[in-house]
């Protein structure tokens, strides 16, 4: 059953050094001060999963959080490279980091299996691609009924996921529209999860299209306002393109990305989103 | 390379005579598939001139989406609060791009071969890439699946080569009957749009040929950006450039400022 606490609390009591963490959000709802939080708690040797590891996953990377980066499209949507990630395969900085790739469908299907209690999912995908060849959780499999050759992908069954959601009751049910991406598949497939949202309100009013939660599929629910900035909370704020764009100059030099994350993550003076309930 | 094309003197840049002919290639009504930057640049001017009622699909699940101005992420609010239909991202995959409803995907790439087979993983090695590109993304299933494919990038000898340094989405493999024995459903690339022309693939062979060219560029100044031994289809076209009407729509279409609101 979901406990509503601090968000510092949350991450403490959710996710530990060498945990596998996935943090979803498809460009909308990403959970980013939640990702800020474990770098300020220092956690180390994580395997982060995302399909798209994102700005969120760039700043984890070049804080030395991670070990291993499960992933599908590891680039700054509309703006170019993640110079994070870059520096870290392809230079080792700040520790090397082991990745395994797949493509979106591939990703998606393994949360979808991992949330449905099954060992692997079933899809039609990554034939003649070079990407099976570097994954050990891709292989090819025969239909039984069609005899038609498909393609089988591990489930993934995280640790911990961690999520943004515009809303949750005061029972830590939770509540999100709009974009939903994969989040439902990667909260059900994972162990503990951790859902930071806007607001927690008396009562969930239905919204179109909304996904629920159950306050019991929930370990922690976090109130941190504007915490998926600079992703967004579609009826909350809106996405900061602005800061996609200046992350490309922040991200590409060690020393403005150290500087940044001293500044605004792990300095005194660094804003502590959700510090408050 | 530079962003005006000087050959022409016109007034037009390169990247708008490709970002128009690709907006030509789409038909009214159909679904198409749409990437950020030149894909979704050219799918909302085509929306906007010859085809109003065509269908872009962002891999967001945005389904249907009308944007008034050209979002910076596959996933802006702009996309979900004009589609018709949102859909989660498994559902994305598997109902409308595995299952094949989607007539047309967009695809760029940092490699393309002369099989239309693409890379966009890893420069050189891939245990030791000298560059580290983004990986896969939705891009191997769409070019598995979707009915046919447009790949949409610039001529260069870096990006245009014999054999790609790693397959991260398959065109026609390593030529005939390659895609029916990989179990691909879709057509594959049926078009390579670049900044000096449009290549399309020979049906017997699979192989990419050059089959029209922009104003004021030869089949020479192609062969001069492709690294395999290009061949010219019998009939070059010369394919017009961009028309006042098409200019004027992609330039308010690429200025338009966002006007995305927090409202609930």
């Amino acid at each position: 059953m979901a406990e509503i606490v601090s968000l510092a609390a949350a991450v403490e009591g959710a996710i530990h050094d060498g945990d596998t963490v996935a943090m979803e959000g498809f460009t909308h709802l990403i959970p980013h001060a939640a990702g800020r939080e474990v770098i300020r708690q220092r956690r180390r040797d994580l395997t982060l999963v995302r399909m798209t590891p994102d700005v969120i996953y760039d700043q984890l990377i070049g804080a030395g959080c991670a070990r291993k980066l499960v992933f599908s499209w590891g680039g700054n949507p509309g703006v170019g490279s993640l110079h994070r990630f870059r520096d870290a395969v392809e230079n080792s900085w700040p520790a090397p980091l082991e990745i395994e790739e797949h493509s979106h469908a591939g990703m998606a299907n393994r949360y979808v299996a991992g949330a449905s209690g099954l060992p692997f999912a079933v899809l039609r995908g990554y034939s003649g691609t070079g990407l099976a060849a570097h994954s050990a959780n891709i292989a090819d499999i025969t239909c039984p009924f069609t005899g038609e050759r498909l393609t089988a992908v591990a489930a993934l069954r995280p640790d911990v996921t961690v999520i943004h959601a515009q809303r949750a009751d005061r029972a830590g049910n939770v509540q999100f529209w709009g974009i939903t991406g994969v989040q439902k598949e990667a909260v059900l497939a994972a162990r503990r999860s951790v859902v930071t949202v806007e607001e927690i309100v008396d009562e969930l009013d239905p919204r179109p299209g909304a996904v629920v939660l159950p306050a019991w599929t929930v370990s922690f629910v976090a109130a941190v306002p504007g915490g998926a900035h600079p992703s967004y909370a579609l009826g909350y704020s809106a996405r900061d393109n602005d800061f996609y764009v200046a992350w490309d100059a922040i991200s590409r030099d060690r020393e403005a990305f150290t500087a940044w994350l001293e500044r605004e993550v792990l300095g005194p003076g660094a804003r502590r989103a959700g510090a408050a309930q | 390379m530079s962003d005006t094309v000087s050959e022409t003197g016109g007034d037009y840049t390169a990247d708008e005579m490709m970002t128009v002919t690709a907006a030509r290639t789409l038909r009214d009504g159909m679904t198409c598939f749409v990437g950020i930057g030149l894909p979704s640049a050219a799918a909302n001017l085509a929306r906007a001139t010859h085809a109003p009622k065509l269908v872009l699909v962002y891999e967001s699940g945005t389904i249907g989406a009308k944007p008034g101005w050209l979002p910076l992420s596959i996933g802006d609010g702009v996309l979900a609060q004009t589609a018709d239909a949102v859909v989660s991202v498994p559902e994305i995959f598997n109902y409308w791009i595995q299952a094949g409803r989607i007539d047309l995907g967009f695809l760029g790439a940092a490699q393309v071969d002369k099989f239309g087979n693409i890379n966009t993983t890893a420069i050189g090695d891939y245990a030791r890439p000298k560059v580290r590109l983004p990986g896969a993304g939705g891009a191997p299933e769409i070019a598995a699946s979707c009915r046919e494919v447009t790949i949409v990038l610039r001529q260069s000898l870096r990006a245009f080569v014999e054999r790609v340094d790693f397959i991260t989405s398959v065109g026609f493999g390593d030529g005939p009957g390659a895609r029916q024995r990989l179990g691909l459903t879709g057509a594959g690339p049926q078009k390579i749009i670049t900044d000096l022309g449009v290549l399309e693939p020979d049906p017997r062979t699979g192989e990419f040929l050059l089959t029209g060219v922009y104003p004021e560029v030869s089949a020479a100044d192609v062969q001069g950006r492709t690294g395999w031994e290009l061949r010219v289809a019998p009939s070059l076209a010369q394919l017009p450039a961009p028309d006042s009407a098409e200019l004027s729509a992609l330039r308010r279409l690429m200025s338009a400022e966002p006007s995305e609101g927090a409202s609930r």
